[in-house]
């Protein structure tokens, strides 16, 4: 199977093709993918050098004149260190483009924390309009990329990463799927998240709705899993900074009592190497401890 | 264009003698009053006899674009847009209240006539590097792309990121005018000028108060490569703390 980053790398070359209003900006990071798509699109595929608050700055003023752009690196490159070009070159201005990231939340643990962005989430959160794609597999982002350059002038983040469910599952690019129903609780996996969620709730009776679209939040789907479990006790499992999401399903329940916890990638540096794997469990996201802190919450 | 011809006054449009009575509508913002006035020639040189762009063609694909980075005191920048008549002067005396459309510093989506909204110091140059790009990429090769940033706005990384690739990638549509009021605290050793053309740029320092050099500077043919414009004036002397 393909990663995420390189679907979206294909697909990406042969919109540049189809779309003459599709561009790509780029610093360094990702380059050798678009090597053929930037000698016929050497206009439309820009590769800017290790100069990420220009990446954004470029994004910006190519909208300005009409173009969508897709910037594409690392999470923490692309959202964290140029945060106010997004803020004021994209949301400011009144333009949109599409935000590509990849390495997520710990996709490169060797590295350690500073190619770590658990909290690219949370961040776009404090600005307006964001639509926000987290897919759980290939075929899921190849589906929202399509789905985030087609969304005219909007601001979508798509969130590639490393970790991927094994299935794809048919996603729209809007609501969530309910992919099982209980009586005992809500539970919401977001993205590469699901297969551990399923795995930690096997036999419980519970539901369980996927989530690869998770801004705008899905209130309505949410809140028809809830009537249907006999208390709106709510779990929602994020692939990156735990919480992020609390809020969203706090207001969605605002008139409904109900409890929530969320859990996903914790603030506290785990300054730990290694591989995937053993982040999650670090993390408390495997599925054994999952299944502990999710029937531990929905136990009566 | 004609723009010989829109320095007369016709159908409301100002010459550069009302531009003083038109910043002087303008109340609450003596902040940045300094700072308003050192662009003034510039950007009416520029939007007189330079740019080509008015209030009818403001949405058209082709038109040259103005991208005021330096959003800080933007009365000038205000005065010389409603004496070309983008947006009525009657919104000046407004300036600054919640509900005029003209804040302290200017909001793309709210000002005609402005290509960006800016105040955030390093933002207009980055964005005027995209714009280049944006127009290049769709064919449109005649328009020019303008930039104003103060000498201070300099300091920001934003914009040394913007100046290597715009020099590198040879974006001869690209044009910065630096307004140069000494306000850098720290300066550029080796002057201006010198570092856009350090960076692979054409750069031409002058008298920021002298239209006939301003507008030689503008012209001035840089092929194949993004031109500069440091234009010298009085320097800032205010006291107040230097704001990004």
């Amino acid at each position: 199977m393909d990663t995420m980053r390189e679907r979206f790398t294909a697909v990406t070359s042969r919109l540049l093709d189809e779309d003459p209003r599709l561009a790509v900006v780029l610093a360094e990071i990702g380059r050798d993918g678009f090597t053929r798509a930037q000698g016929r699109h050497p206009d439309r595929v820009v590769n800017v050098g290790i100069r990420e608050q220009l990446l954004v700055g470029v994004g910006g003023g190519l909208a300005l004149t009409g173009l969508r752009p897709i910037m594409h690196t690392f999470a923490s490159f692309l959202v964290e260190r140029p945060f106010e070009q997004l803020k004021l070159d994209l949301g400011h201005q009144g333009v949109g483009g599409v935000l590509v990231s990849a390495a997520g939340s710990y996709d490169w643990p060797a590295g350690g924390f500073t190619h770590m962005s658990p909290g690219d989430v949370a961040l776009l959160d404090s600005l307006d309009g964001w639509t926000v794609h987290v897919p759980g597999h290939p075929d899921e982002a190849e589906a929202l990329l399509r789905h985030a350059v087609a969304a005219g002038d909007d601001k979508v983040y798509l969130r590639l990463s490393e970790q991927t469910n094994q299935e794809p599952r048919a996603v729209d690019g809007a609501r969530f799927l309910t992919l099982r129903e209980g009586r005992g609780g809500v539970v919401v996996a977001v993205g590469p998240m699901l297969e551990n969620v399923l795995g930690a709730v096997a036999g419980l009776d519970v539901t369980v709705l996927y989530a690869s679209t998770v801004r705008p939040f899905d209130a309505a789907t949410l809140r028809t899993a809830a009537a249907v479990a006999e208390a709106a006790d709510v779990v929602v499992v994020e692939p990156y900074h735990e919480g992020t999401s609390t809020r969203q399903v706090n207001d969605a329940l605002a008139d409904v009592p109900h409890r929530v916890l969320g859990l996903g990638v914790g603030r506290r540096e785990l300054r730990r190497y290694g591989q995937l794997d053993e982040h999650l469990t670090g993390q408390g996201l495997d599925p054994r401890t999952l299944r502990e802190r999710i029937t531990g919450f929905l136990a009566p | 264009m004609t723009n010989a011809i829109r320095t007369q006054t016709e159908n409301g449009v100002a010459g550069f003698g009302e531009l003083a009575s038109l910043m002087g509508l303008m109340t609450g913002a003596e902040k940045h009053g300094p700072a308003a006035t050192s662009t003034l020639d510039a950007l009416w040189v520029l939007y007189d006899r330079v740019l080509r762009v008015s209030p009818e063609t403001a949405k058209d694909p082709g038109r040259d674009r103005f991208l005021l980075s330096k959003g800080h005191g933007p009365m000038a920048y205000y005065a010389v847009l409603a004496a070309k008549g983008f947006f009525p002067r009657t919104w000046l005396p407004d300036f600054g209240t919640y509900d005029s459309p003209l804040g302290h510093h200017p909001d793309r989506t709210l000002v005609p006539g402005a290509e960006i909204g800016s105040g955030s110091l390093g933002h207009g140059l980055p964005l005027a590097v995209g714009t280049a790009l944006g127009l290049r990429a769709q064919g449109l090769d005649d328009p020019a792309v303008w930039v104003l940033v103060g000498d201070a706005e300099l300091d920001e990384g934003s914009n040394h990121e913007a100046i290597a690739y715009a020099g590198a990638a040879g974006l001869s549509r690209l044009h910065t005018l630096v307004i140069d009021n000494s306000s850098a605290t720290h300066g550029w050793h080796g002057g201006i000028a010198a570092q856009f053309q350090a960076a692979g740029w054409s750069a031409v320092t002058v008298d920021g108060r002298d239209h006939e050099a301003l507008h030689r500077a503008f012209t001035a043919p840089h092929p194949g490569r993004p031109h500069a414009v440091v234009a010298q004036v009085e320097p800032k002397d205010t006291g107040e703390p230097k704001v990004a």
